[in-house]
């Protein structure tokens, strides 16, 4: 962005991982009349939400015939309603090489353990797959879900673990007391004890805190104890980021 | 149906028998039939502090492995009337306490009893665990210093993660903060963490704050419960925070420093 034209000798791009939030449509049979009508009443619902998203389509628990699935109509339809699709996840090789003609990208299935509204979603189509309806919560929720909030002080010897998303504290954070999460910790308390944010490895994450006096802060593996904390933000609402792989620590009031 | 009150710490040294001593002698001289269990198996201090050593025959881990009735074991206070001990035992050690065995023996006093009062051993391990499983109540008792308060801090997430009321999703154990061996002077030179602090890194309500005093190591000596001690600010205390215990709501003393009067400024 900044460095157009100044530092020449430098690429003009770098790869960076990132895990981006993305919206899955599960698709459980495929009629093309059907589908753009289903599609266009859950839009009409929260048409804010719904404008320009990037969309994948999830095929795991595809139950029809795969010829009967035409991405081109599909993708046609949802460029007709401002949304994005992207690609596939999932699905056999029959799908996906339909899928990958027409210019869309393949996902590999989920294979971690499904989240928990996918094993309800599951447990819904064991028992009824005629009435294959995609449960609400798939298009409702932000990806979000995974968050966890903490109504209660995190007492010394406590650990609490948001492993898929943010982790909140109402309260605070006792020392020797440790929050994880694979997003970020927000603590609206004093965080007196240890925080350690993207525990998968998001160097996204950050760590908010009302008043920092913790023993560690860590993001993505990069950590500062406590006496190398003193310097900024000690004592104040704080927050920590990663800038350029360094473990940066700002008060929240700059 | 007895109320069950845990007195404990984390922290050894605390004053966790002290105060047990203190809360069910004050709650017996008020009517309430009451009932103090020591659980510290194998050193055995509440019936030394309660200057009833002597009439010792069988105990706590006897009642549990049914080698004695419980109304064998329990020792009638000679002050209070309305209170009986439940002395552990000194030759047996901790893991003689078996939840049924303890449930058993709370369940038999419950139904005639008015309160339990169960002294917790230090520590945060079988022993502690056993005293505070049942509890409905709890008092945390904690001296103005890092250690302890982090040791309390531990062992109220203790409360509210492995209590019976925790694991069966009832409503929490209530907990109380006593602050004992409260200095004023010391906190005001900035020697000792001061009420406000402690509070603050606690979180749950103040029952008391026991002033530091000679009164209380005197009255262990003598085997008199220090509440007795009328006459002692730390006497005055326990009692306030017998009050509170039940509902009263009275002011916190001995927060502060004593103010000399004029003729201590004159003669000093």
């Amino acid at each position: 962005m900044a460095d157009g034209g100044g530092a020449s000798a430098a690429p003009g791009f770098q790869f960076r991982g990132a895990m981006l939030p993305l919206t899955v449509l599960e698709l459980y049979s495929y009629d093309a009349r059907e589908f753009e009508s289903a599609l266009c009443e859950r839009i009409a619902q929260a048409p804010g939400f719904f404008s320009g998203m990037p969309l994948v389509v999830g095929l795991e628990k595809f139950a029809g015939a795969a010829a009967t699935v035409d991405f081109a109509g599909m993708l046609a339809t949802c460029k007709g309603l401002d949304v994005q699709l992207l690609g596939v996840r999932g699905g056999g090789d029959e799908l996906v090489a339909a899928a990958r003609s027409v210019g869309l990208a393949q996902f590999p299935a989920t294979t971690s353990r499904p989240p928990r509204d996918e094993v309800r979603a599951q447990e819904r189509t064991a028992e009824s797959a005629s009435e294959a309806k995609p449960p609400p919560a798939a298009a409702d929720n932000t990806p979000r879900c995974a968050s966890r909030v903490v109504t209660q002080p995190v007492r010394s010897g406590q650990q609490v673990c948001a492993p898929e998303g943010d982790l909140v504290v109402l309260s605070s954070v006792s020392a020797g007391a440790e929050v994880l999460a694979a997003g970020n910790v927000h603590v609206y308390g004093t965080l007196r004890g240890r925080a350690l944010a993207g525990i998968h490895g998001d160097e996204d994450a950050r760590i908010f805190c009302q008043s920092l006096q913790a023993e560690l802060v860590s993001i993505a593996g990069r950590y500062k104890i406590s006496e190398h904390l003193q310097g900024s933000g000690w004592k104040q609402p704080a927050k920590a980021e990663l800038r350029d792989d360094t473990l940066i620590v700002t008060p929240l009031a700059e | 149906m007895a109320k069950i009150i845990v007195i404990t710490s984390g922290k050894g040294g605390v004053g966790k028998t002290t105060t047990s001593a203190s809360i069910s002698t004050g709650l017996a001289t008020r009517g309430f039939k009451t009932a103090v269990i020591d659980f510290d198996v194998g050193l055995r201090n509440l019936d030394l502090v309660m200057n009833c050593e002597r009439r010792v025959v069988y105990d706590f881990v006897n009642v549990i492995q049914g080698e004695a009735a419980l109304q064998q074991a329990l020792i009638r206070d000679k002050r209070a009337e309305s209170l009986f001990i439940l002395p552990a035992s000194q030759t047996r050690d901790k893991e003689a306490l078996t939840r049924e065995g303890v449930e058993k023996v709370l369940n038999e006093l419950s139904e005639t009893f008015d309160y339990i009062i169960c002294d917790s051993p230090a520590g945060i391990e079988h022993g502690a665990q056993m005293a505070l499983y049942f509890a409905d109540e709890a008092v945390v008792v904690t001296n103005p210093e890092v250690s302890s308060v982090r040791d309390s801090d531990r062992i109220i997430g203790i409360l509210q993660s492995k209590s019976r009321r925790a694991e069966q999703g009832e409503d929490p154990v209530r907990e109380h903060l006593l602050l004992t061996r409260y200095t004023p002077e010391r906190v005001d030179r900035g020697e000792m963490l001061s009420v406000a602090d402690v509070q603050e890194i606690l979180a749950i309500p103040l029952l008391g704050v026991i002033p530091e005093s000679q009164a209380v190591l005197n009255a262990s000596n003598q085997g008199v419960p220090v509440i007795l001690d009328e006459e002692s600010p730390a006497g005055q205390a326990y009692d306030d925070a017998v009050a509170r215990l039940l509902g009263e709501n009275r002011e916190h003393r001995f927060l502060q420093t004593q103010k000399k009067n004029f003729l201590q400024r004159m003669f000093n």
